[in-house]
């Protein structure tokens, strides 16, 4: 398809329908469990029925052919199935293809969906994490033992340091931002004050990352429902429309990286701002997926908001907290609002509550354009949603 | 340069790490374009070619980037872990071991050697003295 034929896909398709459901801690509720109460919510907020539902997209990080056990739990029929799985970006990286199908006229209704009960559940973290050295082998790292995602994480940001005189203090202002945000936010998990002390004085795990650098671990599930924007219009909620959206991969492994500082964002992103028509410069507010503090730093820079080297002066003074030059994870983020294993699609979320208007002390007023960036894998895919409003068509 | 194994030998990964568990560690480079590959491949991933054979490298790196993974005491302790550059242009993950891992600083020179535990090779490095090339 040519950059011409994405173009005309701007705005084609509009997010009619968001929910979550369980987000923090809820024992007793399965990943499926999740899921379904966050799909029902977000069709119900659509304003349509599980039958109009006629695409799915889903993702699962253990179960390998999920969309099936979905379709079944849901009781669809779908005609377009996407379970694309590319780790936490999945879910912005599902936009794309649902607006060609949606287009093309193969689906009406697209579902995209997710839940984990990662923190409760009692197959937990260690046993998935045991299971995934068999079905998902990296023996080319694993016998060095990193403490993976997070070591991977560790030696980006060691590299950003070593290139940019980028400081430990610079890491925290990310987790201090996050968690100014979260105050502010009833829904978020982690709502205690945290100062750039008490980051910079938190448990080490994997050098220059302390555990407060790290997302949290979370149960939740998260929603969408994709219509044509034809259709939207016909819907109760405010449309948020998909201006652009691209995904990019590069690696896997993180020492298959090719330069540690420079992540596959920088492709996503341009691709992305060019079928939106857009910039950095034009965009209200921003979520990036903050697994750790780092990602934050290299995201900003690859998706052009400050110059390669410069995301540490960036988000100096609380540039990126509430009240700062540049709204950034107006929820919290996965530092300090949600995160239960995948967190994507919950950046994705709270972009379009913010271009509701919705958001109550957190609202950043007459936001028009969002950017919702993914990241899965340890840096390893990337995926870029820029949505705007009726008035960013 | 000796040739990409054969049918009979499985593939890369059997191959390289068989050679690892004789305390051999070879990497690749491409009969074609004539770059060096690293982790092993069954196609170049810089042109595509399949022509892959098996050298020796140099032994000799830089530390592209380092963490220290925390552990407690009486767990083993502290440990490095770092990615590595070979003066082939090629990088890998491993540890520098014969340096405190918080001493330990990104330019540092390295030179390899393999460590056969329990039958199981692995690549190692220590630091050295010099500069990179």
């Amino acid at each position: 398809m040519s950059d011409t034929s994405l173009k005309e896909l701007r705005g084609s398709a509009a997010i009619v329908g968001v929910a979550t459901f369980g987000c923090g801690e809820t024992p007793g509720f399965t990943d499926m469990e999740l899921l379904a109460r966050s799909a029902h919510a977000a069709v119900a907020d659509a304003g349509l029925k599980m039958s109009d539902i006629d695409g799915l997209c889903t993702a699962s990080a253990s179960a390998t052919m999920w969309a099936m056990p979905v379709v079944e739990y849901l009781g669809l029929r779908p005609r377009y199935i996407d379970s694309t799985m590319l780790g936490g970006s999945s879910f912005i990286a599902h936009l794309l293809p649902a607006m060609q199908a949606l287009q093309s006229g193969q689906c009406n209704a697209v579902l995209v969906c997710y839940g984990s009960a990662q923190r409760s559940a009692q197959f937990g973290r260690r046993e998935i994490g045991a299971a995934r050295k068999w079905m998902d082998p990296q023996p080319y790292e694993a016998p060095y033992e990193p403490m993976q995602p997070l070591s991977s994480y560790a030696l980006a940001a060691s590299r950003h340091i070593f290139e940019f005189g980028t400081t430990r203090r610079h890491l925290a202002e990310v987790a201090v931002a996050a968690r100014a945000w979260a105050r502010l936010n009833p829904e978020a998990f982690m709502r205690d004050p945290l100062s750039i002390d008490d980051v910079l004085a938190a448990r080490m795990v994997s050098d220059p990352l302390s555990v407060r650098d790290c997302c949290l671990v979370t149960d939740g599930g998260g929603a969408y429902v994709l219509v044509r924007a034809d259709r939207a219009k016909d819907l109760p909620q405010k449309p948020v429309y998909v201006l652009g959206n691209a995904t990019a991969v590069w690696n896997r492994q993180i020492s298959s990286m090719h330069d540690l500082t420079v992540t596959a964002a920088s492709q996503s992103g341009r691709e992305a701002y060019a079928m939106a028509g857009l910039s950095a410069k034009d965009i209200d507010v921003v979520q990036l997926y903050d697994a750790f503090t780092i990602n934050t730093l290299l995201f900003l820079e690859d998706l052009g908001f400050c110059k390669k080297g410069e995301a540490g002066a960036f988000v100096e003074n609380g540039g990126i907290a509430p009240g700062g030059h540049l709204p950034v994870n107006t929820n919290g983020g996965g530092l300090s609002c949600v995160h239960p294993g995948m967190y994507g699609i919950f950046a994705l979320i709270e972009a379009v509550h913010q271009l509701r208007g919705g958001c109550g002390e957190r609202q950043i007023a007459d936001a028009a354009t969002a950017l919702a960036h993914g990241n899965g894998g340890t840096l390893s895919s990337q995926a870029t949603a820029i949505l705007g409003t009726a008035a960013a068509l | 340069m000796s040739k990409t194994s054969e049918v009979s030998t499985g593939g890369v990964q059997a191959w390289h790490a068989a050679e690892l568990d004789q305390g051999r560690f070879l990497i690749q480079r491409c009969a074609d374009c004539g770059k060096h590959v690293y982790f092993p491949r069954e196609s170049c991933p810089h042109c595509g070619s399949a022509e892959l054979g098996w050298v020796t490298p140099s032994g000799q790196g830089t530390v592209y980037a380092v963490t220290t993974v925390r552990r407690k005491p009486e767990a083993g302790g502290d440990y490095n872990v770092s990615l590595i550059d070979l003066d082939e242009g090629v990088r890998l993950m491993s540890r520098v071991e014969n340096v405190n891992p918080l001493a330990l600083k990104i330019g540092q020179r390295v030179k390899a050697r393999v460590q056969v535990a329990d039958g199981n090779g692995r690549v190692l490095f220590d630091a050295v003295e010099g500069v990179a090339p």
